[in-house]
């Protein structure tokens, strides 16, 4: 963080210095009464504090906190681009040097929200290239993003450091490139899971000659091809480079050349780990496993994307320190994970395919003790599919990893008894995401609902914030959801419920719900309005596929002025059907201090 | 956890008529108790464009106890699971593929300082891989012909099969080969002799 190097603003300082000095002496104008003094001393003091929520409620106290607290403020954080307007942001904040911004809703990564449907970026670079010329620091999450926003952003902030993409969509390679050439103090450059449009531009060509300051340079999810001799390039002339995730494109020889250049790496993603085509004449076997031995700080591996289990055993010689390991690429079965498994005592972080069978989760659970987050992925993604995991692998991992945080588990069957099991094996859990692929179905065993299984989580685990559920679901398991779920922020509903008493008991019940995305689920007007006294202390809001139809909508529009109710179609839909029905697909709504945006497509109606 | 029977007989039973699954091609692997489950599914839109139906859609009606017209087999629902597109597109093409790591195999050859390694699959004959081989090794190898294998040659390229013998290479089909094949072995053509050469 930058807050760490810097000192306080040079502005501040002079201020102190000029208390009770005649006015006009240079600088700004300075009153001697002691709300001034106080004020001066509060930012000094202010600056210290980073935590977003106690800034919040330090700009509550009083006027002169808030200006104090507004000048002071170094990250702007911004939950939903829609909630504030940019002029409104850069009016309130002056100094900001961080920017956080999050776009579309969640399912909007599963096409259940029809494309271009909004989260631009160019509002806010705009805005800020005029407002915040020390800016360094963007982070954006499912915003759209142009190469011409890139661009600006390249040629307006002259001391820009880092640029973080989460899931952004909307720019291609063309873009990457000017913010290679252009970002001269670049330090990380992180590319995770976008969509990345190949303008066939080798924007790693456009980094300057010179040495970087490059400390993280993460694109795996940038799918075109690059040109080698230039990353080997790049990498060696970047000694701060501690981060670097290649894409799928990159062969385990040339991963061979890269780590031998750059042996201090903590983090790697490894790219291919496979030959990208037939052994080539001159290419001996690399002797990767010497590569990976040299790099005595790796922390952190992935990559793997479509990886040759005949060298698996070269990453032997770090797995004993390996804290994240993701292989949540990599279609390896039972046996091949054990081998390396088996070393990494130290494991916290452990992304994985069902392809490794309930076998290799147990083999995970008696070696990872320090576990603290686990996801399963499914190598075939569909409803009726062979499960290769299920309450077994489940079960198997709540007794050997007792630290479990944070879970995401996709399977084809489940029981309650697990699901129970891990409540009471891994109370520590914060995350529970559980998703049985089949639509509503129950215990496999039992056959009963999973609304035990699910009450049982939100009882014993008395710090769950987020919580995801699936499977043949009743009533009853919004009842114990509304009843023990008092700190969950985060809901994720899809098949479930019996009735709008379901979403009634969450509503009402969960003081601290922030995000609500339900699909396919029969909650209709009736369950909406019992949320009145909560929509506004809630990012948003969404539900597609229930029974919800426009007039119950609209009322929630009137009587709730300061939210912003969009209703619009699936990308399914016709057209014509639009005008004759009075259903509503998609319900996305959220509180916005400055009313309905006016970038909204056609297929949106705001209410 | 209480639950009184009145809940569980009302909303249990309630239940009961919901769904297995939208129709599937093969046999539910369900216990008894499911079985009764499968029907009276109310189709989603996205699953069942043919369905008459105009209400807006829902898992599940149970109060009305409505049939919903069956959905078409096989057919996925729009977002779900809920895995990125990204992931799912990453293994549909290796779902078709019998082995996904790709079939490399050790290919020695007599007089030759270190191994190689190639991927069978790469190949789809026998003609493409000797050829490969022969610019891998630069040697040639001759005709092949069923009675008298690679007469002439200076080196002959056998293989290591599944129950440990060696064969020469060329005599079995292509595929069949490719699923036997453990490592090849490119023999000088003075040893070969019991292998069809003269």
């Amino acid at each position: 963080m930058s807050e760490d190097e810097e000192k306080p603003s040079v502005d501040l300082a002079d201020r102190n210095v000029r208390i009770g000095g005649a006015p006009g002496s240079g600088g700004e104008f300075q009153s001697p009464f002691p709300d001034q003094v106080l004020e001066n001393v509060l930012e000094n003091v202010l600056i210290f504090l980073t935590s977003r929520q106690d800034r919040n409620s330090v700009s509550l106290v009083c006027k002169s906190w808030y200006r104090a607290e507004s000048m002071t403020r170094r990250e702007l954080f911004i939950g939903n681009c829609y909630a504030v307007s940019p002029r409104r942001a850069i009016e309130r904040f002056r100094r900001i040097r961080s920017l956080v911004l999050k776009g579309k809703p969640r399912f909007a990564d599963f096409n259940l929200m029809p494309p271009d449907w909004g989260a631009h970026f160019a509002p806010w670079v705009t805005a800020t290239a005029a407002a915040y010329p020390w800016l360094e620091k963007i982070y954006l999450k499912r915003m759209s993003i142009t190469d011409i926003d890139l661009a600006l952003l390249a040629q307006s902030f002259p001391n820009f450091k880092e640029l973080v993409l989460v899931c952004c969509d909307g720019f291609g390679t063309s873009g990457l490139a000017v913010l290679a050439s252009k970002c001269r103090h670049l330090r990380v450059l992180d590319l995770i899971e976008d969509e990345v449009a190949d303008d066939e531009v080798d924007w790693i060509s456009c980094f300057p000659e010179n040495e970087t300051r490059l400390e993280s340079l993460i694109f795996d999810c940038v799918d075109c091809a690059i040109n080698f001799e230039l990353l080997e390039k790049l990498v060696a002339r970047s000694p701060f480079l501690k981060k670097l995730r290649l894409n799928r494109l990159v062969s385990i020889g040339q991963l061979y050349h890269l780590m031998i250049r750059a042996p201090q790496l903590t983090h790697l993603g490894t790219g291919s780990f496979s030959h990208t085509d037939i052994v080539a004449q001159t290419d001996q076997e690399p002797d990767i496993a010497s590569a990976f031995s040299a790099c005595k700080s790796l922390v952190c591996l992935s990559g793997f994307r479509e990886i040759i289990a005949d060298y698996i055993p070269a990453i032997y010689p770090v797995c004993a320190n390996l804290t994240s390991l993701n292989f949540s690429y990599a279609n390896i079965t039972a046996e091949q994970l054990k081998s390396v498994i088996c070393h990494c005592h130290k494991l916290q972080t452990f992304w994985v395919l069902d392809s490794v069978h309930d076998e290799g989760l147990e083999a995970v659970a008696a070696t990872c003790k320090d576990l603290r987050e686990l996801r399963v992925f499914p190598v075939d993604a569909r409803e009726d599919s062979e499960g290769p995991v299920s309450e077994v692998g489940l079960l198997a991992i709540s007794e050997g990893c007792r630290k479990l945080q944070s879970i995401l588990y996709f399977c084809q069957r489940m029981t309650n008894n697990a699901v129970i099991a891990m409540s009471r094996n891994c109370p520590d859990l914060v995350v529970f995401r559980l998703c049985i692929m089949g639509r509503h179905r129950p215990d496999h065993v039992t056959g009963e609902p999973m609304d035990e299984g699910f009450g049982a989580i939100v009882k014993n685990c008395k710090k769950l914030t987020r919580l995801a559920i699936s499977g043949l679901l009743s009533d009853r398991a919004f009842w114990y959801i509304g009843h023990f779920g008092k700190l969950i922020r985060t809901l994720s509903v899809a098949f479930a419920g019996n009735s709008d008493m379901g979403l009634k008991y969450v509503l009402e019940g969960c003081p601290k719900l922030q995000k609500l995305e339900i699909r396919d689920s029969p909650f209709g007007d009736s369950a909406l309005r019992s949320g009145l006294h909560h929509y506004y202390n809630m990012r948003f809001l969404w539900m597609s596929s229930c029974r919800l139809s426009r007039q119950g909508c609209q009322e929630i529009a009137w009587r709730l002025p300061r939210l912003v109710v969009e209703i619009m179609r699936g990308h399914t839909r016709d057209r014509e059907e639009d005008e004759m029905d009075d259903s509503v697909e998609i319900l996305y709504m959220y509180r916005s201090l400055d009313g309905p945006r006016d970038d909204a497509p056609t297929f949106v109606s705001i209410l | 956890m209480e639950r009184t029977d009145t809940y569980e007989r009302h909303h249990l039973k309630a239940t009961e008529l919901r769904l297995g699954l939208p129709g599937t091609d093969e046999p539910q692997k369900q216990s008894p108790a499911t079985a009764s489950i499968k029907s009276n599914k109310r189709a989603l839109p996205e699953s069942a464009k043919d369905c008459s139906s105009n209400n807006n859609s829902c898992a599940s009606d149970v109060k009305d106890g409505d049939c919903a017209c069956a959905p078409s087999s096989k057919a996925q629902v729009v977002g779900w699971p809920p895995v990125r597109s990204y992931r799912k597109n990453c293994f549909q093409q290796k779902k078709n593929e019998p082995d996904v790591s790709g079939m490399y195999i050790k290919v020695s050859m007599d007089g030759a300082p270190y191994l190689r390694k190639i991927d069978l699959k790469v190949y789809k004959s026998y003609p493409e891989l000797l050829t490969a081989l022969e610019n891998m090794f630069r040697f040639t190898i001759g005709e092949y012909s069923e009675k008298e294998g690679y007469n002439g040659s200076e080196y002959v390229p056998t293989y290591e099969d599944k129950d440990s013998d060696w064969m020469l290479v060329g005599d079995v089909p292509w595929d069949m080969f490719t699923s036997s094949c453990k490592r090849l072995r490119i023999m000088k053509g003075s040893e070969a002799r019991g292998l069809g050469c003269v």
